[in-house]
């Protein structure tokens, strides 16, 4: 009785016909380019945003005390909730802008703010005795301490903010969105046409992780530092109790 | 004169590593400081580089000296390649020089780990002889190093050290007669001074 039913799930041909069709119209790939360059712009300003938060509340006590609990709030609250008291403030183009902003900044912040607590402390006495500078300092040890941290919260906030960003154009339609041409096919009951924008969120979604991976290895082969977690080699993390004997 | 008067130091409440120590270290030199491990040495080494602070007592004449160290680890920065990280300074030349003087020209542009342990033992000599110092700080230096390597290395240390004051920290006493060093024995917890030449 179902079968033939393409108002409930089309028959992967006439996706895939659909698909073909939207592929070879300008339309088409000014959608997706503009829904690219509006969660491109949330998750680089989430990255930039996150790294901030995590120096200041690494930094400074009052900054933790504020920052850090709407930090947590921020990423335990519901996409669908941001999106609807956010529309009442932010016009609807700009909304997935801030939408995949807002769900990249806690992603970062987390993982940067763990890359700064496991800083390695033998390398700031190194530091210390060698009297390099605080610019030295950032550049030479910091930052490179960071980057399997960096590279880890990018790979995450690309997919959060990926998914949550299409998820406000639906709620919000800006005009030439993924979003908006999802929640078009659905008012239209263009089953075929929904699936089709669902494949292309998920195809891209896919080739961004991609992207990034491919970036992220590189990036670690240039500093030559292994991913959080693991033994980074000839410098350990020794624990305060470890260390002591060591020290004596 | 360098010196510790009757100086206190813990890492832990209630387990003193210094209590009341005292010593007297000449202005310049090589002094090597001998004892069984676990003793305080390389403890001693932090507090003259002012990594540590002492509890109680004075710790004088160190204050106005720039410091060099080798720790007792590697210490290499992993994302660094051997020049960089022999480099503490505007100018790399004196690390180069350094590197290639210790058997290490043909790594220059290699990572902490691509190198054997020798080598990144090297690395971090050549990283505090290149450094502008007058107080060297030299905890198990040549750990791992065979004795040829070694040996090379007290030559050219020897040749340009002039004027600082060197602490040696070592368990092959060979190493303090190569060096020419004034032995230090020391035993410990609580570290204290058992034997000194006057």
């Amino acid at each position: 009785m179902l079968v033939g039913q393409e108002l409930l799930v089309p028959a992967p041909s006439t996706v895939v016909t659909t698909l073909v069709g939207l592929a070879g119209t300008a339309q088409f790939w000014q959608v997706v380019g503009w829904s690219l360059v509006r969660i491109g712009l949330g998750f680089v300003a989430g990255v930039v945003a996150g790294c901030a938060a995590a120096a200041l509340t690494h930094g400074s006590r009052v900054a933790d005390a504020l920052l850090s609990p709407a930090l947590r709030v921020v990423r335990a609250a519901p996409v669908a909730s941001f999106v609807i008291l956010a529309l009442v403030w932010i016009p609807t183009g700009r909304l997935p802008v801030f939408i995949a902003f807002l769900m990249v900044v806690p992603v970062v912040w987390d993982n940067i703010s763990q890359g700064l607590r496991q800083l390695d402390p033998q390398l700031l006495e190194l530091a210390d005795v060698f009297r390099l500078g605080w610019w030295e300092i950032v550049r030479r040890i910091r930052v490179p301490s960071l980057v399997p941290f960096l590279t880890t919260a990018c790979a995450t906030g690309m997919g959060l903010a990926w998914k949550s960003g299409v998820a406000a154009e639906v709620i919000s339609r800006p005009y030439l969105s993924i979003g908006g041409e999802l929640q078009n096919a659905k008012v239209y009951l263009d089953t075929p046409g929904v699936f089709s924008w669902t494949v292309v969120v998920v195809a891209l979604s896919m080739l961004l992780e991609k992207l990034l991976r491919v970036l992220a290895a590189r990036w670690n082969r240039r500093f030559g530092s292994a991913a959080p977690g693991s033994d980074p080699g000839s410098v350990g993390r020794p624990q305060r109790e470890g260390a002591l004997d060591a020290e004596l | 004169m360098p010196s510790f008067e009757q100086v206190d130091f813990a890492y832990a409440a209630g387990r003193l590593v210094l209590e009341g120590f005292s010593l007297e270290l000449p202005d310049r030199g090589v002094v090597c400081l001998v004892g069984p491990s676990g003793c305080g040495k390389t403890t001693l080494l932090r507090l003259a580089a002012g990594l540590e602070s002492p509890h109680a007592g004075r710790i004088s004449g160190f204050q106005g000296r720039r410091a060099a160290m080798v720790f007792q680890e590697d210490r290499l920065l992993p994302w660094e390649t051997t020049r960089q990280n022999a480099t503490t300074t505007p100018s790399s030349d004196r690390a180069t020089e350094w590197l290639v003087a210790l058997g290490l020209g043909d790594s220059l542009d290699r990572r902490p780990g691509e190198l054997s342990g020798g080598m990144a033992r090297r690395v971090a000599i050549a990283r505090a002889l290149a450094a502008p110092h007058d107080l060297l700080l030299l905890d198990e230096p040549f750990s791992g190093l065979d004795e040829d390597t070694w040996r090379g290395a007290v030559q050219r240390i020897l040749a340009t050290e002039e004027g600082g004051l060197t602490l040696l920290v070592t368990h092959v006493l060979d190493q303090a007669l190569a060096m020419g060093a004034t032995v230090v024995r020391l035993q410990g917890l609580p570290l204290r001074v058992v034997g000194q030449p006057s």
